[in-house]
């Protein structure tokens, strides 16, 4: 029992990392039909500018509480310098070429920002443990727990929940809407496509850098952190239909649970289940388990 | 795409090449013969790229064949004590092959990123499973034993010429192989896929069994660049099937261009070469002269490098 516990305690706390570390992967598929290599940079750029940020922060002895602050607001200020930059200086100019095409062009980026990253941070690692230690910890069962994670679950679902509204809610949502149904007809009606691009291109790429931020104080910050997170944010996004925010949901709960019952009971294969269940969604429901029927255009 | 029989030249292009590796291979100093190697292990793996790019698709996971070749030659090594680089080569193609032969049903259904994404995943597993298995090194890898030909165990002296040598040979032979099956029907149906999939299936060819034929070859091409780079650096690891390595291919296929089964060949001389001298000049700025050379060339050459080579077709 309290092995099953731990499994689905280690594997929500996973899960809600991975929510909002993949989730603007599927925010800027689902409005742009951009693949996004470049996620996986900006989840880096944000868990560098959190760790030297908050790292400074602390030094100059400013109270630590207030750090998570000022790790979301590293992840904001370092998107906003890089994301529009991409969007308007190089991406926008893209859009007409086919969707491969610009993978390989944010493939190229990727490339290019993992050095931006080395030239401003270097190579030596970044270490900020003070955030993950300080608000204690909590039990379940036997277990225990850092206080820190209920940040990240928290974290999840105010990105999930405030996204659903946004969308289905407002009327930026409902244009937005209109934007991925049909980019020249909402031109037509005069609804702003560009600035719609730019403001999903700089969030998306806001969430991750924000889920990078939020977990630099669990790790050690080093070069190389990005490639990772990009297989697994696509293993993510791919399970639950590549667009779809409840399917990101679903997803990350999947590969979470599974990842973390994988660890406990035969950690050999703690890699390959990931990627295993991502190609078994892809045989079967290669749009993803939400999925509706598209007909074959010619 | 300029496959004209009557002005052709591919054929004695590759076999200058093979010459000129043959004669002026002693004059070179070790390094350079080794990185041509390497050129040529990973330009076989752009190859099977190039053909399935042809047909518009683009696979983020032919790192997964490159692998297989890879801890084939160096199994056969470890646990049947076999050094012999074009056994080891073979049996890496059959390898590939044989994975491919059954994957390739599943993939030939697939068009645009989910064809790339589910490769990606495909060599993915290959990657967790290797990256765990203790056996085989897990992450670190394993090193396997210096290669022998038809038996005899060249000197240290001679050994990266022996390597490149009958590496290059396989290479001329494979290539001129594919320059082939290019100009059959079958081959020159790929440009029409990626134009228009239903027209073809009108003029009654099978776009899947097409599909599925280039998917096969590409194996069989990256299993022996896998093995021929395995005897060559005398080691492999788990990284052989990251997705950064397959973005490594995609990079060369790209920035040669689909116009010639010479052109994957040049791009990893090109890309081996940007990455050697930049990693010199700055280590820590490599990636980024790659990714500006990528981007210039998506934007200003998207037919690649070999599009500047010969004229333009009319039209």
């Amino acid at each position: 029992m309290q092995e099953i516990v731990t499994v689905i305690v280690d594997g929500i706390i996973y899960s809600a990392w991975l929510f909002i570390a993949a989730v603007g992967l599927t925010l800027i598929y689902g409005v742009m039909k951009i693949v996004n290599l470049t996620h996986g940079s900006f989840y880096a750029l944000g868990a560098y500018a959190g760790a030297s940020f908050t790292g400074a922060w602390i030094a100059h002895g400013y109270p630590p509480m207030l750090s998570y602050a000022v790790l979301l607001a590293s992840a904001i200020v370092i998107t906003l310098v890089f994301a529009p930059l991409i969007e308007r200086g190089i991406l926008r100019f893209m859009y007409a070429k086919e969707e491969v095409v610009i993978l390989l062009i944010t493939y190229a980026l990727f490339l290019i920002l993992e050095d931006v990253i080395k030239l401003v941070w270097g190579v030596d690692p970044y270490f900020i443990a003070e955030p993950y230690g300080l608000l204690g910890s909590f039990d379940v069962g036997e277990m225990t727990y850092p206080t820190y994670n209920l940040i990240l679950v928290g974290i999840a679902i105010v990105a999930g929940g405030g996204l659903t509204l946004l969308l289905r809610g407002t009327r930026i949502g409902k244009l937005l809407l209109t934007v991925i149904h049909d980019p020249e007809v909402s031109r037509a009606m005069g609804i702003n496509v560009d600035r719609f691009y730019l403001v999903t291109f700089t969030f998306g790429s806001l969430l991750a850098a924000i889920g990078g931020a939020f977990t630099a104080p669990t790790v050690s910050v080093v070069p190389g952190l990005g490639v990772e997170i990009i297989v697994l944010s696509f293993a993510v996004v791919v399970i639950g239909g590549l667009g779809s925010l409840p399917g990101a949901a679903l997803g990350a709960l999947i590969v979470g649970l599974v990842r973390s019952a994988t660890i406990h009971y035969v950690p050999a294969l703690e890699l390959f289940v990931i990627y295993f269940v991502m190609a078994m969604v892809l045989a079967f429901r290669p749009r993803g388990l939400f999925s509706l029927a598209e007909p074959r255009k010619i | 795409m300029r496959l004209d029989t009557n002005r052709d030249r591919t054929l004695p292009i590759l076999g200058a090449v093979l010459l000129a590796v043959i004669v002026f291979g002693p004059l070179l100093p070790k390094w350079a013969l080794f990185l041509l190697t390497i050129a040529i292990a990973k330009g076989l793996v752009s190859l099977g790229l190039m053909l399935q790019l042809r047909a518009g698709l683009v696979s983020f996971g032919q790192a997964l064949y490159y692998c297989i070749g890879g801890y084939t030659a160096g199994s056969l090594g470890r646990y049947f004590n076999i050094s012999d680089m074009l056994l080891q080569m073979i049996c890496g193609a059959f390898a590939a092959v044989f994975v491919a032969l059954i994957l390739g049903l599943l993939l030939a259904r697939y068009r645009g990123i989910f064809y790339g994404l589910l490769s990606m995943a495909l060599s993915m597993i290959l990657y967790g499973l290797l990256a765990k298995s203790e056996s085989l090194g897990s992450t670190d890898g394993i090193n396997i034993l210096p290669s022998t030909v038809f038996g005899i165990r060249p000197s240290q002296e001679w050994l990266r010429y022996v390597v490149i040598v009958t590496g290059c040979s396989v290479a001329v032979f494979a290539t001129a192989l594919v320059h082939r099956y290019l100009k059959t029907p079958l081959g020159r149906l790929a440009p029409a896929i990626k134009d228009n999939e239903i027209r073809v299936e009108y003029m009654g060819a099978s776009v899947r069994q097409a599909i599925y034929v280039k998917y096969v070859i590409a194996a069989a091409l990256s299993g022996i660049g896998g093995a021929l780079a395995a005897t060559a650096v005398g080691h492999i690891d788990p990284d052989m099937a990251y997705w950064t390595t397959s973005g490594e291919f995609i990079f060369i296929t790209i920035l040669a261009g689909t116009r010639s089964v010479a052109a994957p060949f040049l791009g990893a001389m090109i890309f081996e070469i940007i990455r050697t001298v930049a990693f010199d000049i700055s280590p820590n700025t490599w990636q980024m002269t790659l990714g500006i050379s990528l981007l210039l060339v998506i934007v200003f050459l998207p037919e690649g490098l070999w599009s500047l080579f010969g004229r333009r077709k009319a039209g």
